[in-house]
């Protein structure tokens, strides 16, 4: 009995004190004052999911009993979001009050003036720890003009992806050029590569129109279109804002685009990015080009089978890239190709620019303040490191210390040597002096989910050839940048570059 | 006193049926001419959000000009190739036919200015509508959001209506278990049809869907109707149907069962055989309705936006675009303009067929019928 009694004190002193530690260490990684926002609730819109909104969801409760506020996160279709955004700013409705998007997009948004300014806050704000972001996302994804109206939540690059045992066993080396990626698709279409006995395929990409496909054949693209490092660009001539579509370069991705389709599932021109993970990370594919997510999902014991069995690299590129003056496609040479490796010109595609979040600047200001709150809570070391080796959440590394601690990687399953190869390829991405920004000039949305979306649908569709394919996206840019006035849209896609 | 107050009542009698009629025409023109007028200035304008509120700015027909000479026109008219001989001569014997047609018109003695104007418009766009069909329908050619549109009303209303008058005459019959079937038929009219199109779409998934194994069995695993034009308009369509079937079968049963019973009885007492009662009894009998019927899908047909939208998101390409998918895109982008332009297009193919369908068909029928 005596032991019994002195037991179960020892519990409960280990259970007070445990308590209290984990109290402090709340208390402290937070800095949140309870019932600071009592009654307060916060209108947050963002894609449907489950991606991007499932932890928002999640964390949501955490926050309210930090704080008192309420979060409601609003969801709608990806290809409804930016519209619904812009006309619930524009026209007063104020409906929302903060907002998870492309940070692509706050151009159209900032300059009106629809976004709060955050830079004072980000700056008093010590726990979000902003040091600890990743260059490119603290000062390009969160910043517009100079001024940060974005909090950064997830980290995005394309990346090639494949199945390191199937490339082992065949005796294949992760493609280094869009051609070895072809080939290598190629020898393994058909092989069956989960081990039920059907044949698989050698390449999923998300085709689907109205979705988010299109990034993948600028991810295409990149390497033939730009080489001479981020500030050259690839979506325009930074001279006279002629589109760079109709061109040998853009021609040659289209080709790859095209020909991947024949290693890929019979549908494939209407999967969504959704299917193509579900399709990878069930061993139905060789390879794969996508965001980060394939990482984290691959290593979920209870959907994946490809764990340990993916590996990943920086996006492919090409030995023949775009000659700007000549419009023709020509060897890379050291001129061309600053910063090819081994004759190879890569670009890797800073695709979306990672999801973020924004606050609406008509709100009253106890809601901004509690959306930023919110936002910072997310985003801070203790909450993010965890998130984004979720591969439900969406959520990709964007902090040095998530690419630097590995432990976070191991506890969510990932082998060691799997998380190297996982966190290079990102880290590789993201320091490569070539990196391909994305558009972010006024109404890119349009260029991008209008019209290069449709061209390219109606390409894969056999509706037109590559030629009509090309023309129907010059000319819709043309349109847009007479619409939009050209000389406006070029100070402004330079200013994004850097130029 | 009297004579006023008598006078009063008179005046007030004689106002009663339009002060009593007078808050519908209100209503009415307050919530469909005002929207009307206002979606013509959309088309006719540029629309732009700017910092509290929108912005709108007139361009005259640049936005109708887009969709029929410019940049929207594959999505709207098609993708044109070459029309061949054989179509030209096709479409000559179909002027030559409308040709006739009014000649017959104006020599019956009846011919007035609407009548005449009338038909010269129905000529004019069936006649346009076909040669646009030629262009886009060849091999170099890929038809717009209009011609996919009229493949879904006129192909979906024809299967539809053979469908379900071959139900309603099933029906009809003295067989046991025929109120079962009738409710059973009755049932997907009764589905919203977002659900009928989710439900569509997993039924027509050949790698997943519960018919897999069937597809599989005949060898057709790895098709995938999605990725080609024409299996997916047809899924599209036979989606559409499943639902409307049940709404010809309800009505041409109601009036089959409405027909002369001692015609009929008498005729079989006659010896005549079943295609004979249909043909000399049962059609004469039932062709009023059906030609309503006829005309009220029609109608609704033009509208089909939620199956293509869902089934297959208007891919591959713009494959299975309908008029109202092709303007509720243009609408999420923000293109008012273009949208209201697509609708403003779509009610006037609308208005022609249906116009013409229910003067040129529809009417003489019923008076055939009375």
């Amino acid at each position: 009995m005596k032991s019994s009694k002195s037991n179960s004190r020892l519990r409960r002193v280990a259970a007070v004190g445990t308590t209290s530690l984990c109290a402090v260490a709340l208390a402290a990684s937070t800095a949140f004052a309870a019932g600071k926002y009592d009654g307060v609730k916060v209108n947050i819109m963002t894609f449907t999911g489950p991606q991007i909104a499932e932890p928002l969801q999640r964390r949501a409760p955490e926050f309210k009993e930090l704080t008192g506020a309420e979060i409601n996160v609003v969801t709608v279709p990806f290809s409804d979001l930016y519209t619904k955004l812009l006309t619930d700013f524009a026209t007063g409705t104020n409906s929302i009050d903060a907002a998870v998007f492309a940070p692509q997009w706050m151009v159209d948004y900032a300059d009106p003036g629809y976004l709060e300014d955050l830079s004072g806050k980000v700056a008093a704000d010590t726990d979000l720890k902003s040091d600890d972001i990743a260059g490119f996302f603290r000062e390009f994804s969160q910043q517009y003009s100079g001024k940060t109206y974005m909090l950064t939540l997830d980290g995005d690059f394309h990346m090639a992806y494949y199945r390191s045992d199937i490339l082992e066993a065949e005796g294949l080396s992760p493609p280094e050029t869009w051609d070895d990626y072809l080939s290598i698709a190629k020898s393994l279409h058909g092989k069956d590569m989960n081990g039920d006995g059907e044949g698989d395929y050698g390449s999923c990409i998300s085709k689907k129109r109205n979705a988010q496909a299109y990034w993948a054949i600028l991810s295409i693209a990149g390497g033939f279109l730009q080489s001479k490092g981020t500030k050259q660009g690839a979506f325009f001539d930074t001279e006279d804002m002629s589109p760079l579509v109709n061109n040998e370069g853009f021609a040659a991705a289209l080709d790859v685009y095209t020909e991947s389709t024949k290693y890929g599932p019979p549908d494939e021109i209407n999967l969504d990015v959704g299917d193509t993970r579900g399709l990878f990370t069930s061993g139905r594919c060789a390879m794969t080009i996508d965001w980060g997510d394939i990482g984290t999902l691959a290593i979920d014991p209870d959907n994946s089978k490809v764990i340990d069995k993916v590996g990943a690299v920086m996006l492919p590129g090409s030995r023949k890239v775009l000659d700007r003056e000549t419009g023709k496609l020509a060897d890379c040479d050291a001129d061309l190709c600053p910063h090819a490796v081994n004759g190879v010109n890569r670009a890797p595609f800073a695709a979306f620019g990672g999801w973020s979040g924004g606050i609406n600047a008509s709100a009253d200001q106890k809601t901004k303040d509690a959306a930023y709150d919110f936002f910072s809570y997310m985003s801070q070391p203790a909450q993010s490191n965890v998130d984004v080796t979720i591969g439900k959440t969406g959520f990709n590394p964007y902090r040095l210390s998530q690419f630097s601690d590995m432990d976070t990687w191991l506890k969510a399953g990932m082998s060691e040597k799997a998380a190297k190869n996982y966190l290079g390829a990102i880290g590789a991405s993201l320091d490569s002096p070539n990196m391909m920004l994305d558009l972010r000039i006024p109404k890119n949305q349009n260029y991008q989910q209008v019209v290069l979306d449709t061209a390219i649908a109606r390409l894969l569709a056999g509706e037109i050839d590559k030629a009509a394919a090309m023309a129907a996206i010059e000319e819709g840019w043309i349109e847009l940048n007479e619409d939009l006035g050209v000389d406006e849209q070029l100070r402004l896609y330079k200013a994004t570059l850097g130029q | 006193m009297f004579p006023s107050s008598a006078k009063f009542t008179e005046w007030s009698d004689r106002q009663a049926p339009t002060l009593l009629i007078l808050p519908t025409v209100l209503i009415i023109l307050g919530l469909s001419i005002y929207p009307l007028l206002l979606s013509l200035y959309l088309a006719l304008s540029r629309f732009k959000l700017v910092r509290g509120g929108y912005e709108l700015k007139f361009v005259g027909l640049r936005n109708f000009k887009k969709l029929l000479f410019g940049s929207q026109q594959y999505h709207f008219l098609g993708t044109l190739g070459q029309i061949s001989l054989l179509e030209w001569c096709l479409l000559a014997c179909v002027v030559v036919a409308f040709a006739y047609w009014i000649w017959r018109y104006l020599c019956s003695g009846k011919a007035g200015i609407f009548g005449t104007l009338g038909r010269l418009i129905t000529a004019t766009v069936l006649t346009g509508l076909i040669l646009l069909g030629l262009s886009v329908l060849n091999a170099k050619g890929f038809p717009g959001s209009l011609i996919v549109t009229l493949f879904y009303v006129f192909a979906g209303v024809s299967l539809q209506f053979l469908i379900g008058l071959g139900l309603a005459l099933l029906c009809a019959q003295r067989i046991a278990g025929r109120n079962f079937f009738r409710l059973i038929f009755f049932i997907p009219l009764m589905v919203t049809p977002v659900g009928i199109a989710y439900a569509f779409r997993m039924l027509a998934d050949v790698s997943k869907g519960p018919f897999a194994p069937l597809w599989q069995w005949f060898g057709y695993g790895d098709f995938a109707w999605a990725v080609d034009a024409w299996s997916a308009r047809w899924v599209v369509l036979i989606g559409d149907s499943w639902q409307w079937i049940p709404f010809m079968f309800i009505v041409l049963l109601a009036a089959l069962e409405n027909q002369p019973g001692e015609q009929v009885e008498a005729a079989k007492m006659d010896g005549a055989g079943g295609w004979q009662i249909f043909r000399d009894i049962s059609w004469p009998a039932i062709a009023p309705v059906a030609a309503t019927v006829i005309l009220i899908r029609l109608i609704e047909a033009f509208k089909i936006v939620d199956l293509p939208n869902i089934l297959t998101n208007g891919g591959p390409g713009i494959a299975t675009e309908s008029m109202t998918l092709h303007a509720f895109i243009a609408w999420r982008t923000q293109d008012l303009g273009g949208s209201s332009a697509v609708g403003y297009m779509l009610l006037f193919v609308a208005v022609v067929t249906c116009v013409s369908f229910f003067n040129f068909i529809a009417q003489k029928t019923q008076e055939a019928g009375t």
